[in-house]
């Protein structure tokens, strides 16, 4: 029991006492009308540098996809419906996952990635050395080193905010409720409820992702409901914190470490004349 | 948007066609931000690492010209690598940021520490040979050197197949047995390159090993992995893999014909330590290449989720 609440609550386990509950975003990309005001905000709020402006023939995402200076990042789909003559609109605003189990925080060889008390994955610029491991580990593709500092960069969770008791920029910007902030107990359950709803209306394409602790990391503290598979929107459709296979990979690294020893000696006793 | 996947490659075999969905064939993961310094220095720590075991041997073994090459061998290799990866890192401080910390989560802090300690050893070793002072310490620091020596060899498999690069990630089984066959092909090889042919017998043995447990590793993942070892197959991943196994076998072949000519034994050497850089370049290109094509993400990711009703 004990054991298990542990690992349900990653502040707890990053050694947080006393902490606060753990914060999260729930997106509801059914509701989402693509404004982007939540990208606008991010970068308002963070000081996120300007990383290029061009036009990408990708519908109206000119932003392409998370990265070191694009903290959130709305997709724009395309696809024959009956929406609109036609044609369905899928928009969702995509964000770091916060994993229970977070790749990035578990490779980075600095510790400048940690866990904040409000259990979000944050990265400390002034201990980052820009090694990228970080980079390779992610399993949605979302942190990634700024040209311009050489540094890591991704989502905080707005954590200055969440200090002082605000709510992330990008909910706060959000008109129509699609981002929703909170205790990430809270929003399960607000999101379980949307589900049902949704299903309930005849909307059974609707589904959540990232909400379930007992996916491939841990549950992510930023989940969302989607309206087709998540591939389609640019996601791993099961992705698998990278570190879960780490103890069999020492294990071989071992062996291996073991055997060219064993080879060197071999090959120096054997044949001597 | 739906693409079909699948494509002959070279007639070897056809990867069965499969519908994958993407974000405007976007890649999901990102690029890796590491360059040529990476695999440069996974095949100088290799060198490194399993010279000094085989310096040891050669050492304990009567071959001492042998156990001299190889610590200065040793030496160099690690000296070299440390400045590739300070260059990819930018600026020495850099590295310093590495020790603040050790967690074994994360095999770039294990591999740092190991490399740490390893460093001074492996240059203390080949000073006292070299200088011929300090018998002692230098036997001290050889023997050191030739515990870490291995692990130093090793542990840059489980740096990369701890990422989410699919290449790496699904090779993690094979891919240490392939790099420390490497390392002792490189290492074998460098003491074929510099030593006499008749004082180099324990070189051409170990490279004889390396080579045969790096083609061994390389065809257990190609048979395990079947069409997800694509990466490994096409495109400049599968050109260097199989150059790098022409090289290994040319290498060995002429190592073990030639022990007579002191000309065909150091092409031998030279030939061996090319393939093995080769090799480590062809493992980095197949992760570069998984993470650009998204299908190799999503592919395997849907048939899992499928596979379970999802
Ligand atoms: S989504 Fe990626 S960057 Fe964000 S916490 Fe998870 S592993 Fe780290
Ligand atoms: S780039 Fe920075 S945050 Fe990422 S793993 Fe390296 S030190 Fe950690």
């Amino acid at each position: 029991m004990a054991a298990e609440a542990r690992a349900l609550d990653p502040a707890a386990l990053a050694g947080h006492r006393d902490h606060p509950p753990r914060m999260g975003f729930f997106t509801d990309t059914s509701i989402c009308i693509g404004c982007k005001a939540c990208e606008v905000a991010c970068k308002e709020w963070n000081a996120v540098p300007e990383d290029g402006l061009l036009l990408t023939g990708m519908s109206y995402d000119n932003t392409q996809g998370l990265g070191a200076s694009t903290w959130r990042h709305v997709a724009f789909i395309e696809q024959p419906g009956a929406d609109h003559d036609g044609l369905r609109w899928l928009m969702s605003s995509d964000v770091c996952k916060h994993c229970t189990e977070a790749a990035c925080l578990d490779v980075c060889p600095t510790g400048a990635l940690m866990r904040t008390e409000f259990g979000t994955v944050i990265v400390q610029d002034d201990v980052c050395n820009g090694c990228g491991y970080c980079v390779s580990a992610c399993p949605f593709g979302v942190i990634d080193r700024r040209p311009s500092d050489g540094g890591a960069h991704k989502c905080t969770l707005c954590y200055d905010r969440l200090g002082a008791g605000l709510m992330p920029a990008c909910a706060k910007a959000c008109p129509t409720e699609s981002i929703q902030f909170g205790p990430l107990d809270e929003l399960r359950e607000r999101a379980g409820q949307r589900v049902a709803e949704l299903h309930d209306a005849g909307r059974s394409e609707a589904r959540l992702y990232g909400e379930d602790p007992d996916d491939g990391v841990g549950g992510a503290g930023a989940f969302f409901l989607l309206l087709d598979q998540p591939e389609v929107y640019g996601l791993p459709p099961d992705p698998v914190v990278t570190t879960r296979e780490l103890p069999r990979i020492w294990r071989h690294a071992g062996i291996a470490a073991a055997s060219l020893a064993l080879a060197a000696v071999a090959a120096c006793v054997s044949g001597r004349r | 948007m739906k693409s079909r996947t699948g494509r002959r490659d070279g007639g070897k075999q056809m990867v069965p066609e499969a519908e994958f969905t993407s974000y405007y064939g976007r890649p999901v993961l990102k690029e890796t931000v590491w360059e040529a310094d990476i695999p440069s220095y996974l095949f100088l720590g290799g060198l490194a690492g399993a010279s000094s075991a085989l310096a040891a041997g050669a050492q304990l073994s009567g071959h001492p010209e042998l156990a001299r090459t190889a610590k200065v061998g040793a030496a160099g290799a690690i000296s070299l690598s440390l400045a590739a990866l300070v260059h990819d890192l930018g600026r020495p401080a850099r590295f310093v940021n590495m020790l603040r910390v050790f967690k074994i989560t994360s095999p770039m802090s294990v591999g740092t520490w190991l490399v740490s300690a390893y460093a001074p050893l492996a240059m203390g070793a080949a000073a006292s040979t070299v200088g011929r002072k300090l018998p002692r310490a230098g036997l001290a620091a050889s023997a050191g050197a030739a515990a870490l020596g291995p692990a130093v060899a090793a542990y840059t498999s489980a740096l990369l197949a701890d990422t989410a690069v699919p290449a790496w990630h699904d090779a993690r089984r094979e891919l240490p047995y392939l790099f420390v066959g490497s390392a002792a092909t490189a290492a074998g090889g460098l003491g074929l390159l510099a030593v006499r042919p008749e004082a180099a017998g324990p070189a051409v043995r170990l490279a004889t090993l390396g080579a045969a447990a790096e083609l061994s590793a390389e065809q257990l993942l190609d048979r395990r992995l079947g069409p997800e070892a694509e990466p490994y197959r096409t495109g400049r991943a599968g050109v260097l893999l199989r150059t790098g196994q022409l090289l290994a076998i040319a290498g060995t072949g002429a190592a073990l014909l030639g022990r007579r000519s002191r000309a065909v034994s150091a092409l031998a050497g030279a030939t061996l330590l090319a393939g093995s850089a080769v090799t480590r370049f062809a493992v980095f290109e197949a992760g570069r290449a998984s993470v650009r094509d998204p299908k190799y993400v999503v592919g395997p990711q849907r048939d899992r989720l499928d596979a379970r009703g999802g």
